[in-house]
């Protein structure tokens, strides 16, 4: 079951590609359907979702390359789950957004349907060497996105994303085989690892592979001071790119966090969490700074994200400090960071579709060229307002369930460092106003004759986006409840 | 039930306006008055009934919601002055105004508030508080072409945020203090260091959000919205919330040895402050806002001198008296097309209706005998003297500075001119002003009993008040000066606080491109220069050789194939050369 979500998205694409000829039409239609299929699928999972002992439900794991026993290894629980069906979903909206691009379309759908099945099977992956193949998999695919359909500088941002981030899953697999070595017996299955925790105890091994694994998802994440791949990254991608690229794959870094490194290196993180917390706060403040000083509209949406990821290595840094905390707020801060996972897929994702509209009607992500677009554009304001304040945390919208639980289970143990991080809410809430002020209100400008509105296949695109967020940000029970016992785990392997 | 239906009807029926604004233009006024009439009725049954609900939200912390003394007071004040507001704004609005917008947002705004006045819990009330906030925003920047007005909400909304902060301060230091469940009830027994950090987070909120010294400024920007907006959000909302969680959290601040005086300092010092402030105002709207702050700060040195009731009593009086002065200043607004004092010479005999009850909530606003402010402020003004001498002497100066503005503002509407051609004001509009004034007046009388007074501590402050009004009459001039602009402090504010952030945000992005990103370009090239150098020297030396040995294979084939002739005459020649030589090198060999 699992394997066919995971894999039908890339089958599709073969498909796409093998059949000569297509029409733009069917290939629009099919890469749609393959999406709401897979999507589909994962609501089935979602519904028949019953976790086994070990906490993961839907396991496979069959021997794949056994003399250096790494298996076929994959299974959801609460902290993959959620973000399986949160790629799920942004590969649906991204498929809906480009139903009027023609630009090498066969080419275009069949490279993102074949980044969905990597990015799923990051997520589903309980097996070291799986999950870095999927990992380098999916900058291998973004990197294709980016300089084959991005805007003017694309191959430059394209060459600096794939080397920077390819650098950092060096990093990440040179820990991998630290902890492979460490193992007794030697392996790469991440729930043997994390039974085991190979490394405890051992000063310099630990924190030679702790380094290793946190520079890898640092980068992917990304944090201060490995972030300045992203901005142009983002800059330069397509719409559709920009949003898997934050909504999805930033992820992956902050996924490795809970899912390999809290569990497997438990004593370690402990003992260095603080570094973590204080690479968090640095990030959610300087993060939002920066974001501030910029004019490209897409370019500080970018930078937020360095400032929402932020938010997430305090949370996890947090639980890390046992002694000053209860069990109950630590696993409260995880909760938080992976519900903001999911919150800012869904929110930044609509937010980067919402500037590719920007960009569609005016050909310049430049926000002083606009003025007043809510006259001619209202429903674009109102979505963008909606987004924005969603961004920044308002409560009714799933970033504020998120940063409250973060907030909240980070202050018993890191209270400096939380009480800096809430002035991050307060530099976001300024930047968005002042952009959604410069670009939706005052006196009309633009730089083509008339901004038209939102259209009904954006609409379609970026309303279930908002939706979802609202959802989650009022009825947050259907996702907290896959998420709490997955995130008392975490805190109960880490505090081992 | 009924708690369900009073706070969710109207976010319900805002948001539904909000998301078919075009469909619902013409009903909106209609769907926003019923939805009124409907709070107003469940508000009654949930004061009479005192209903508690919850429902599950984070592990926990459940979303609570339930109705106590306190609360029933607030639900009903905060529906009737919805109702009496979103009346007036059905006769005032211009039919080409964005209805569905603004009754969308006005409902979700009183929402909010509701919520936020029947939450049990921190994360709910946090979560009403923060809607709040951003309703407030929408609605002050209404009029969204004119950048100003725009620039207006954004500054009210970042300054309340700014002591929102606080509340985040004060849900993560109650969990890690032990108040597992974050309800307002049990703050209180917070241990140690922690409920420190709990008060001084709440009381940041209130001060912000109740637009207390030194966060006064945002009010004043708060005028850019429509009068309808100001009646709401300077009454029963908003700047009422502050006031509001600070009478709720009376005992926190009582558990501590410093939040009491400090919160009652700050009230007392607003009080005086911005009515001096009020004074000095040349704009009638600006007298208003200024009041406002002064009144509120009022509720607040009850709250800190532990007066409960007086302080509640306080708000519902102010609530109905201010939502009065913002309609009929903003039904002269719209019929004379001014709000200048200066220009509204005599609108109150052109407008007996408007004048008349413009006056019973001016006087008693000023706490002029026998009117509600009179007696609810006094209540306070004798629980603050139990406190502290200094206290009661701050507020008495208030009062008299009370009376003043007041006395300024009425010496100008009533003042003799020659008649002028005039707009007729609306019917519909003008509805519920006798209502409040009526409510203005009495209010005081029915909650009088539950107050403790003393007659020679009213006779004095009711002597102060009228004094002030009566000096006051024939004072004309504004002023600009520190008074004027409210303190300056919203300069200082730009100077030293927003100015250098953005200065900082600047440097941080020019660092981050020259130095942080400069590093990873440094690096990359530092690669690339290896590359070229490698390129240069090794890569030459080891090319020159496999070329070396490229053309020595090559002269070799040469030689190699100097021989195949393809004649066969040559082939035996050769052959014979070969034996030959082959022969010769066997003898020597052997």
């Amino acid at each position: 079951m699992l394997s066919a979500v995971v894999f039908l998205p890339v089958a599709v694409a073969v498909v796409l590609l093998a059949v000569p000829r297509t029409s733009d039409r069917l290939v629009r239609w099919l890469w749609i359907a393959a999406t709401a299929i897979d999507l589909a699928l994962v609501v089935g999972l979602w519904i028949g979702y019953s976790p086994g002992p070990g906490g993961f439900a839907y396991e496979v794991n069959v021997k794949w390359i056994p003399s250096i026993s790494s298996g076929y290894h994959l299974g959801v629980d609460g902290l993959s789950l959620p973000l399986v069906a949160l790629t799920a979903v942004l590969f649906l909206a991204c498929a809906v957004y480009s139903f009027r691009d023609s630009d090498r379309l066969r080419s275009y759908a069949a490279l993102f349907l074949f980044l969905q099945t990597v990015c799923l099977g990051l997520f589903v992956a309980l097996d070291l060497i799986l999950f870095f193949v999927f990992f380098d998999l999916s900058i291998v695919g973004m990197y294709f996105v980016i300089a084959g359909w991005g805007h003017r500088n694309a191959a430059k941002a394209a060459l600096k994303f794939f080397l920077y981030t390819f650098l950092g899953s060096l990093a990440l697999l040179l820990g991998f085989i630290g902890l492979y070595l460490a193992a007794t017996p030697h392996t790469f299955d991440i729930v043997e690892l994390a039974r085991q925790a190979p490394l405890t105890g051992t000063g310099f091994a630990g924190a030679a592979v702790l380094i290793a694994l946190g520079i890898g998802f640092a980068i992917k994440t990304p944090t201060v001071p490995f972030h300045t791949w992203l901005p142009p990254a983002h800059t330069e991608a397509p719409a559709a790119g920009s949003a898997i690229l934050a909504g999805v794959l930033l992820k992956m870094g902050t996924y490795g966090f809970v899912r390999i490194m809290m569990p497997v290196l438990p004593d370690t993180w402990r003992r260095y969490a603080i570094v973590f917390v204080f690479v968090g706060v640095v990030s959610v403040i300087y993060g939002a700074l920066v974001s501030l000083a910029q004019r490209d509209f897409k370019r500080m949406i970018a930078y937020t994200s360095v400032n929402h990821m932020g938010y997430i290595l305090l949370a996890v840094g947090a639980a890390g400090i046992v002694a000053s905390s209860t069990a109950q707020a630590r696993e409260i801060a995880v909760t938080g960071a992976v519900t903001q996972m999911v919150s800012h897929g869904l929110i930044t994702g609509a937010l980067f579709l919402l500037s590719g509209v920007l960009y569609q009607r005016g050909q310049t992500y430049e926000m002083d060229s606009y003025g007043g677009l809510a006259g001619t554009a209202p429903r674009f304001a109102g979505l963008t307002a909606l987004a924005a304040f969603a961004s920044l945390g308002l409560p009714g919208f799933s970033g504020f369930i998120a940063e409250f639980q973060i907030f909240t289970g980070s202050l018993g143990s890191a209270p400096v460092s939380t009480v800096v991080a809430f002035l991050g809410i307060l530099v976001t809430a300024a930047l968005f106003l002042r952009a959604f002020q410069k670009i939706f209100l005052g006196p009309y400008r633009a730089p083509t004759d008339r901004v038209g509105d939102i259209t009904v296949v954006e609409g379609v695109a970026i309303v279930p986006l908002i939706a979802a967020a609202v959802v989650i940000g009022i009825f947050p029970r259907f996702l907290l409840e896959v998420i709490e016992p997955a995130s008392r785990i975490v805190v109960t392997l880490v505090g081992r | 039930m009924v708690l369900w239906l009073l706070t969710g009807l109207p976010l319900a029926a805002g948001a539904a306006l909000l998301l078919v604004r075009r469909a619902t233009h013409r009903v909106a006024p209609v769907i926003g008055i019923a939805t009124a009439v409907l709070a107003v009725t469940l508000a009654v049954l949930a004061a009479v009934g005192r209903p508690a609900v919850s429902a599950p939200l984070i592990e926990g912390l459940p979303v609570g919601l339930a109705v106590d003394g306190l609360s029933a007071v607030m639900v009903v004040t905060i529906s009737t002055v919805l109702l009496a507001v979103l009346v007036y704004a059905a006769g005032e609005f211009g039919r080409d105004e964005a209805h569905s917008r603004f009754y969308g947002l006005m409902l979700l705004f009183a929402g909010a508030m509701l919520i936020t006045v029947t939450a049990t819990n921190l994360v709910t009330l946090l979560m009403a508080w923060e809607v709040m906030g951003a309703m407030s925003y929408a609605l002050i920047a209404f009029w969204w072409r004119e950048t100003d007005r725009a620039t207006s909400g954004m500054i009210a909304f970042l300054t309340t945020r700014g002591g929102d902060v606080g509340l985040y301060l004060a849900a993560g230091a109650a969990l890690a203090g032990g108040a597992l469940g974050l309800d307002l009830a049990g703050l209180a027994g917070v241990p140690g260091v922690w409920r420190d950090a709990v008060v001084a987070g709440v009381v940041l909120a209130a001060l912000g959000k109740s637009a207390q010294l030194p966060f006064s400024f945002w009010l004043s920007r708060a005028m850019a919205g429509p009068s309808p907006v100001s009646a709401l959000l300077h009454s029963a909302t908003m700047v009422a919330a502050g006031a509001y969680l600070l009478l709720r959290l009376q005992p926190l601040l009582a558990a501590t040895p410093w939040a009491g005086p400090l919160v009652a300092w700050v009230g007392v010092l607003t009080a005086l402050a911005l009515a001096a402030v009020a004074v000095a105002q040349s704009d009638l709207k600006q007298v208003l806002a200024a009041s406002t702050c002064s009144q509120i700060g009022f509720m607040v040195l009850a709250a800190g001198t532990g007066a409960v009731t007086a302080g509640a009593g306080q708000l519902v009086a102010h609530a109905a008296t201010k939502s009065l002065l913002f309609l009929g200043a903003g039904a002269w607004l719209t019929v004379l097309g001014t709000k200048q004092l200066g220009e509204l010479r005599g609108a109150a005999r052109r407008y007996p209706l408007l004048g008349i009850t413009f006056t019973i909530g001016a006087l008693s606003l000023a706490g002029v005998p026998p009117l509600s402010i009179w007696l609810t402020k006094d209540a306070v003004l004798s629980a603050a003297l139990h406190t502290s001498p200094a206290l009661y002497v701050m507020g008495l100066a208030a009062v008299v500075l009370s009376g003043a503005y007041v006395g300024r503002a009425l010496g100008f509407v009533w003042a003799r001119t020659p008649d002028r051609a005039e707009n007729r004001a609306s019917v519909l509009s003008q509805v519920p002003l006798p209502f409040l004034a009526a409510a203005s007046a009495l209010l005081g009388v029915v909650i009088a009993p539950q107050l403790s007074l003393s007659w020679w501590e009213l006779g004095l402050s009711g002597l102060l008040a009228v004094t002030g009004v009566l000096v006051a009459l024939r004072m004309r001039a504004g002023t600009r000066g520190l008074l004027g602009n409210w303190l300056g402090i919203e300069s200082m504010t730009r100077s030293v606080i927003v100015g250098p952030t953005l200065s900082l945000a600047t440097a941080l992005a020019r660092f981050d491109d020259k130095v942080v990103d400069g590093g990873v370009r440094a690096a990359a090239a530092t690669g690339a220069a290896v590359a070229r150098l490698t390129n240069a020297r090794l890569e030459i030396s080891l090319d020159a050789v496999v070329g070396w040995v490229a053309r020595g294979s090559r002269a070799l084939g040469r030689w190699a194939r100097r021989p195949q002739t393809g004649q066969l005459h040559q082939y035996y020649a050769q052959a014979v050369v070969g034996l030959v030589v082959l022969a010769v090198l066997l003898m020597i060999v052997r």
